[in-house]
């Protein structure tokens, strides 16, 4: 195997795993703190897809050419509306199940999840959708046909997606809130004595949650230009995937099972088969959740009366 | 404010500040509304342009909005209030009600009736009308044993289709590339689904709930994948074919294969080929009755008791000394069983199959079957079953938003009844004297 390929499966596993990074703080957030699968996540980040296309294609209709603005304001928008939905999945479909049977929340949640993805094959149609190439630009290294490209979305996918990460850390370990979340994490009803409104708490873990989602909505909508009303299964399964093999519950955990995921399902598709790297990334959570279910940097639960 | 003069005053309840309270949460749904539905239904993505659509978002966000300020407005009614309280009351009883019944004939008359109705049906039924009867009974069948998984172990299977799919194939490469009938591979199918669910089950049973919801659903993708893509074996996208069942040797098609006996010619009767359909539907019928006679007497045995109680506290469970791995490993390849038996059925009937048959949506519909029928009610699951495979064929129109439908009926249970539409009655017996 030449250098240049295997570096260049490198970069595309690290733009990959970063986006699968992002989604799965969503997962793993809320498996923290409220101990349920939201299924319907992978659909949320599937709305963020939607209104990114839906908002530059109505910025471009309105004449405005300045391409980092554009951006920015569709970042804003995108986060803004995709966190409404994390908000309104939480409000209507999980909070009335406080309390009730433990596998409650997980079939309202597939039912939510059935909701959005019909609710937007019937309003935007079945078929794939897409936006034009905005950043065309890309940085090569090497010579002739042994090079390696990196594009500049791909490079931004990377910077904005650490950085989000960054923020989301500072947020969760330096500030109120982010002392808030930790606690209802620990023990929601201790939590509750101490006066932090647990319930306002969890809607805003679904609201980051959803936010970081809208992030990668934005990121991978660029790079791939096109989607459709599905796209939220099969991306849903895989950050699950890396949340679990990161240690669910754990937010540092979520990126580096994303990177590892992200990476080895490139190297997989690069070297052995495209076919079947599907199949690859849904064998890694089988395995992992069967030999090591806490993953790579949980905490082992107990289960307790 | 003018309305508030008309309602009684009487009640003790402040309408002025209900009034208010009311207003603000409908203002508060309807904006919330406009900003989740605008950009998705109102505006629709058209190349890289986009449509105006948006009455649609406003129209569906008024709605939201009337209908949240009346609810906030008859929560306060003492109507309103009881229903509440009936609500949270219901939450929070046990999942199975222990009740001594009295021996009856009363159901088997009703029993009788819908036996004979049943197997009346496909004569009086056209040829269309008879395929969505296969359809609605191998959904039964389905139902029946997702039943034994989820709503009487508690195990979310999210992939169930697999087995659905093992059986499925078992037929179709089983007649491909050993030559075998349907009346052999119907019993093999059944086995090797049952091996695949016991593989499957094994190592995964140990797990948390949820846990096991999410492999359970990545193996069933990686069972339609795998079919999907091993061309050489499966035939990939393009499917198989499946061959049509026999009855004592004799085939339901025009003209036989050599050596065979078509069905009409010996009954020298004229062709016609809803013979096979009716031929399959009795097939099914038998098994659905066998079925539920099975699982009605598992549940009063130690084995089906035993899924009960793990289902409602496992902890304790094992503290008793039940082996919980093999109480759910029954259950798992119970289900698993059945559900290759229906594939095999589906194979059949269908003629030819290929993967988009076993999508992650078919699992989901099974789901949804099940915790509709009531989470381990075997009356209920039927009833969902037939209800949600005949009413999509009569509303035809509304076909689109069967999808959707399901999502909504699926959250509203959750939220109104946890444990099911029909709470599961268990018989139990009584000491006169013992108890007061």
């Amino acid at each position: 195997m030449d250098w240049h390929i295997l570096a260049q499966q490198l970069v595309n596993g690290l733009t990959l795993g970063s986006i699968y990074g992002l989604i799965a703080i969503g997962y793993t957030m809320v498996y923290g703190i409220v101990g349920m699968i939201n299924f319907a996540h992978g659909d949320v980040y599937m709305i963020s897809a939607y209104v990114t296309a839906i908002c530059l294609a109505v910025l471009f209709s309105f004449g405005i050419d300045s391409l980092p603005f554009a951006l920015l304001v569709t970042l804003a928008v995108t986060m803004l509306i995709t966190a409404a939905y994390g908000w309104t999945i939480e409000r209507v479909a999980y909070r009335p199940l406080r309390g009730a049977p433990r596998l409650a929340p997980l079939i309202s949640a597939i039912g939510m999840s059935l909701v959005l993805q019909n609710g937007v094959q019937l309003s935007q149609g079945a078929k794939t959708q897409g936006v034009p190439s905005l950043i065309p630009a890309t940085l090569r290294f090497g010579e002739g046909n042994d090079f390696v490209q990196i594009t500049l979305v791909q490079l931004m996918i990377i910077v904005v997606s650490l950085t989000s990460m960054a923020a989301l850390t500072w947020l969760i370990q330096r500030t109120s809130l982010g002392r808030q979340c930790r606690a209802t994490q620990q023990d929601r009803r201790m939590a509750a004595i101490l006066g932090i409104n647990t319930d306002r708490i969890i809607s805003t873990v679904f609201v980051i949650g959803a936010a970081m989602a809208a992030i990668a909505g934005v990121l991978v909508t660029l790079n791939y230009g096109s989607f459709d009303f599905y796209i939220g299964f099969v991306t849903g399964i895989k950050a699950f995937t890396a949340a679990v093999l990161g240690g669910i519950g754990s937010l540092p955990g979520a990126m580096l099972g994303g990177l590892i995921l992200g990476l080895s399902e490139a190297l997989f598709s690069g070297m052995v088969n495209t076919d079947y790297k599907d199949v690859f990334a849904f064998s890694l959570l089988v395995l992992v959740l069967i030999f090591r279910p806490t993953g790579l940097l949980g905490k082992p639960e107990v289960e307790k009366v | 404010m003018p309305f508030t003069t008309a309602l009684p005053a009487t009640t003790g309840v402040r309408w002025t500040l209900v009034f208010r309270q009311a207003v603000l949460e409908a203002t508060a749904a309807f904006a919330l509304a406009l900003l989740l539905l605008g950009p998705i239904v109102g505006l629709v993505l058209d190349g890289y342009e986009v449509k105006n659509e948006l009455q649609r978002p406003l129209l569906i966000a008024a709605i939201i909005a009337i209908g949240r300020f009346l609810v906030a407005l008859a929560m306060h009614t003492p109507a309103g209030q009881a229903m509440l309280e009936r609500f949270n009351a219901r939450r929070r009883q046990p999942g199975v009600l222990v009740v001594s019944i009295p021996e009856s004939n009363r159901q088997r008359w009703w029993l009788l009736v819908i036996i004979a109705l049943a197997l009346s049906l496909p004569f009086l039924a056209s040829k269309y009308w008879l395929t969505v009867l296969i359809q609605a009974m191998i959904y039964v069948l389905l139902g029946l044993g997702l039943n034994i998984v989820v709503g009487l172990a508690g195990l979310l299977d999210l992939g169930y289709v697999a087995f659905y799919a093992v059986g499925a194939y078992g037929l179709a490469l089983g007649a491909q590339y050993l030559d075998l009938g349907f009346w052999s591979a119907l019993p093999l199918a059944a086995m090797l689904a049952a091996l695949f669910g016991c593989i499957l089950g094994f190592p995964v049973l140990r797990m948390h709930g949820d846990y096991l919801a999410i492999v359970t659903l990545g193996f069933g993708e990686i069972i339609r994948l795998v079919l999907n893509n091993w061309l050489e074996f499966t035939g990939g996208p393009n499917g198989v074919a499946a061959p049509a069942p026999q009855l004592f040797g004799l085939e339901f098609t025009r003209t036989a294969k050599e050596g065979g006996v078509p069905f009409h010619e010996y009954f020298q009767i004229a062709y016609d080929p809803t013979h096979r359909f009716i031929f399959i539907y009795l097939a099914l019928f038998l098994i659905v009755c066998l079925m539920v006679v099975v699982v009605t007497r598992l549940r009063n045995m130690p084995v089906g008791r035993a899924w009960e109680a793990l289902r409602e506290d496992e902890i304790a469970c094992r503290a008793l000394g039940i082996n919980h791995v093999l109480v759910k490993l029954s259950a798992f390849m119970m289900g698993a069983t059945v559900g290759g038996i229906a594939g095999v059925f589906f194979a059949t009937y269908q003629g030819f199959i290929n993967p988009t048959s076993f999508n992650f949506f078919e699992s989901a519909l099974i789901v949804a079957i099940v915790v509709l029928g009531g989470l381990g009610s075997t009356t209920g699951v039927i009833v969902a079953a037939v209800v949600l495979t005949i009413l999509p064929e009569l509303l035809r129109a509304f076909a689109d938003y069967r999808v959707f439908t399901f999502g909504v009926l699926m959250v509203l249970m959750m939220i109104w009844r946890p444990r099911g539409l029909i709470r599961p009655r268990r018989r139990a017996f009584e000491v006169k004297g013992l108890c007061p």
